[in-house]
């Protein structure tokens, strides 16, 4: 500590010395510092291929390298990431006793890491390393204007080195990581995702908004290419993850508050009251052999009817209800906005007393190292496309109704019938790209990528389960990618479905037979259609589920244009996110199939085991520390750092600021604003900073 | 100078989201104008007024200040208190006469690299109308 302090009173010296020393000698950034010696920066120019050459003199950019002041060395090759690229760094770390190092490449949120351990190779400290930016911020950006971007370059190498020869060595802290994760959302990405933790011995906690876990899956029928009946292979899964023990089921649960960092997130999560308690609940009650045991007296007795919505409100329900019988955990739950507290129910559970209406919300908190989201999807509100007639005709459904319609558990036994009749259609037409690939500003520009598989499907059960029947597919594309998806799409049309390339321009309705006009144009035949059916299913696209956009607030994780949630790199690292520790599966990161979508959660569940593997984890040094002889006390930053990692406290008679560095996250939040200058940010100090700014300014070639 | 004038104008900006959103500008291709050189905080939390002020006494023709959308911070709020400092700032700057409209703050997210091709464009453009900054002539 005693040698930093040392440091640290130099350092906001030379910010005086560079702006005194400016106008005679504009680039003499550095000070004469004490004991440090003199900084010598090596600068390396990446041709990238043509991708920076292409537009940038490299020639030119290394010449005017080397006249820069700090600059003992500099250089330039084809591939600096590669192996021999990345070899020139250590060997001329030693060779001409570099103390900084500048590497003119990509981006620092690519390729910084690679870089540092390069310098670290050297045998150099790994945070002596310093990117300046000339391809993602450069030559791509300017790729016509050769000058510009070759000027561009000088500069931020310029900035670049100013920041270099200013650097000093960090040391990562290392901090122990929770031996439990989390995973958010228990759609089959979430059990998934659970089920890959808990196996590998890792203690998982899932938390699932609703009362159930299986997500949307487990209201399809029956899945493409291979027609297996969806509840039938997820059913089991469901009930692995009820059984395993390293998995802690929270349902009518949600996160509540996040705290921490990779390692050590501290999670409040609200348990939702139920009103009704499972057997364990009982016990701990003193209840003994009590609790909930599924038996659905209670539902028999209450007089209070509702819609179900996961039979998308074509079922009734009872406000203490179960979605469907292989709900897992198989335990009531009450709505409480439609119970009206008659204690029927209460009666007839009797000895076990099971029920509470007056049950309360219960915080709980717990820690864990990692965390996956998988907070799924919801149904695009398709009625905003009024032209298809979606809420306004009985006969046009969804097609998440249609899975519900043609389910043998669904509403109606798995009989296909027209919602105003309940008569079996004879001719069903189904509107894909319904809210997809759609640029009007009312539904979403992105393929929703799994509607043309699941529209195929159903185009095939139809044709299967009613002799006669005749689907229409209106289609602007099929996109059948996957495996086997193609042969599928083959079959289909061999089984006698019609496709017709258009897009539907409007649903009408006979107010008689409440039958529907379909008006669109055949671009094949290039004629316009005009086709009379008795029901018409939309292929709605899909959005991030409701809850999506509050829970990655929580978590700190970035959203796409879109509303699905970022991931760190879209081809390298489809799971992470830029929050250390945070992992993404299943179908918030984008749509996906029922493949993919395990594929991802298993992505996710083993990223996010690798830290709790290893047990400890490299935080990044970036912590503010206190320059104590310029703390003034005066407590503003305390009360500005988001994370508690500040506080006042008594030295030599005065009151100064001390930093948790396990708490910091190094935003530097506090040291933008500290009137004294008295906080040092370690990597992004206001010296370091201002040199930078000294360095585009004063000590430019113009 | 009069014929070829280009402004100097410096970006501060965060790692998370708007250096994120111009690093994507690049792997699409986006052209903007160059005149722009980019200082990398990792929040825009980090900007101390000093920052702005350097810059301009300095001879910085623009100052652009861009980070997180509100609510999207990596590090929760960091971007209100910034774009408190930088109100400040602003009157500060008009204060002594500086055009406030020489210093910008926007909201660029990891995925709007469209975005800050517009900005800079913008910025640019903006700058470039007002001239050079009258305190360079001190400065030099
Ligand atoms: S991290 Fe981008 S503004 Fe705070």
């Amino acid at each position: 500590m005693a040698e930093k302090k040392t440091k640290k009173e130099t350092a906001p010296k030379k910010k005086e010395a560079t702006k005194a020393t400016a106008k005679a000698a504009p680039a003499a950034q550095k000070a004469p510092a004490k004991e440090q010696k003199k900084a010598r920066v090596g600068v390396f120019i990446c041709h990238c291929g043509t991708n920076i050459a292409g537009s940038v003199d490299i020639e030119d950019v290394q010449e005017y390298s080397k006249s820069l002041p700090d600059v003992a060395f500099a250089d330039n090759y084809q591939y600096m990431c590669s192996t021999p690229g990345q070899k020139k760094i250590a060997d001329a770390i030693k060779e001409h006793n570099l103390t900084g190092i500048v590497v003119a490449a990509c981006s620092p949120r690519l390729h910084e890491p690679t870089f540092r351990t390069a310098t670290k190779e050297g045998g150099l400290n790994p945070f002596r390393f310093e990117m300046a930016n000339i391809r993602e911020q450069g030559s791509w950006v300017h790729m016509h204007d050769r000058e510009g971007a070759t000027d561009k370059a000088k500069d931020a190498i310029r900035i670049a080195v100013a920041k270099a020869s200013m650097l000093e060595d960090l040391f990562p802290k290392t901090v122990p990581v929770e031996k439990a994760a989390m995973v958010v959302g228990a759609g089959v990405a979430g059990m998934q995702a659970a089920l890959d933790l808990a196996n590998a011995g890792i203690k998982t906690y899932l938390i699932e908004k609703n009362p159930t876990i299986g997500g949307r899956m487990s209201q399809l029928d029956k899945t493409f290419p291979t027609l297996d009946c969806s509840q039938c292979i997820l059913t089991p899964k469901m009930v692995d993850v009820g059984r395993a023990e390293n998995i802690e089921l929270m349902t009518c649960a949600e996160v509540e508050d996040v705290e921490g960092y990779i390692g050590n997130f501290d999670v409040t999560i609200r348990r939702k009251a139920r009103g009704v308690l499972t057997p364990d609940e009982a016990e701990a009650k003193g209840i003994v052999g009590g609790g909930c045991n599924g038996c659905g007296d209670c539902e028999g007795v209450c007089p209070v009817i509702k819609p179900n919505p996961f039979e998308m409100g074509m079922k009734p329900r009872k406000a203490i209800y179960i979605y469907h019988p292989q709900v897992v955990p198989l335990i009531y739950t009450i709505d409480w906005d439609s119970c009206i507290k008659c204690g029927l129910c209460v009666d007839i559970c009797g000895d076990k007393k099971a029920i509470d209406l007056e049950m309360q919300d219960e915080l709980v908190k717990v820690k864990v190292g990692t965390a996956i989201l998988a907070t799924g999807y919801d149904m695009f509100p398709i009625e905003k496309k009024d032209e298809w007639g979606y809420k306004k005709y009985e006969n046009v459904v969804n097609s998440l109704e249609f899975e519900r319609l043609i389910c043998a558990s669904g509403p109606t036994g798995g009989h296909l019938v027209r919602p105003s009749d309940g008569e079996t259609p004879k001719k069903v037409a189904f509107l894909l790209c319904a809210g997809s690939r759609d640029n009007t500003g009312v539904g979403k520009p992105y393929c929703s990528r799994f509607c043309c598989m699941y529209s195929l499907k159903h185009a095939h059960q139809i044709i299967e389960k009613i002799p006669g029947c005749q689907p229409y597919l209106f289609y602007m594309d099929i996109r059948s990618f996957g495996k086997m998806y193609e042969e599928f799409y083959y079959r289909i049309q061999d089984e006698g479905a019609k496709f017709m390339r258009g897009r539907v321009a409007n649903v009408l309705e006979d107010p008689v037979t409440k039958n529907l006009i379909i008006n669109a144009e055949d671009t094949l035949l290039n004629r316009p259609i005009n086709l009379e059916v008795d029901m018409v299913v939309l292929a709605a696209a899909v959005q991030p589920a409701e809850e999506t956009e509050r829970t990655r607030k929580l978590f700190g994780v970035s959203r796409s244009m879109d509303g699905w949630l970022l991931e760190a790199h879209p081809k390298l690292n489809p799971c992470g996110t830029t929050t250390a520790g945070v992992f993404l599966a299943g179908v918030c990161q984008g749509p996906k199939d029922i493949p993919d979508t395990v594929a991802s959660a298993e992505g996710a569940a083993s990223a996010a085991s690798i830290p709790i593997h290893r047990g400890e984890v490299e935080l990044e040094p970036y912590f503010a520390q206190c320059i104590e002889e310029k703390c003034a006390g005066c407590g503003m930053c305390v009360n500005l750092c988001p994370y508690q990692a500040l506080a006042l406290v008594e030295k030599d008679g005065r009151k100064v600021m001390e930093v948790t560095e396990a708490k910091c996250k190094g935003c530097g939040t506090c040291g933008g604003f500290c009137p004294g200058g008295a906080i040092w940010m370690q990597h992004f100090a206001t010296p370091q900073i201002i040199a930078q700014i000294d360095a585009f300014l004063v000590g430019g070639a113009k | 100078m009069a014929e070829e004038w280009k402004p100097q104008i410096l970006g501060i900006i965060c790692n998370w989201c708007s250096y994120a959103g111009a690093d994507l500008a690049g792997s699409a291709r986006t052209q903007y104008p160059p005149d722009i050189r980019i200082v990398r905080v990792m929040c825009t939390g980090r900007v101390d007024p000093l920052f702005i002020l350097k810059a301009f006494t300095d001879g910085a023709d623009g100052v652009l200040v861009s980070g997180c959308h509100f609510g999207d911070c990596h590090y929760l709020e960091g971007n209100y208190k910034g774009a408190k400092r930088m109100f400040m700032v602003k009157s500060l700057l008009k204060n002594i006469g500086l055009e406030d409209k020489r210093l910008r703050m926007t909201f660029v997210s990891a995925s709007e690299g469209a975005k800050w091709a517009k900005v800079v464009e913008d910025v640019v453009k903006t700058v470039t109308d007002l001239g050079p900054n009258p305190l360079k002539e001190l400065a030099r």
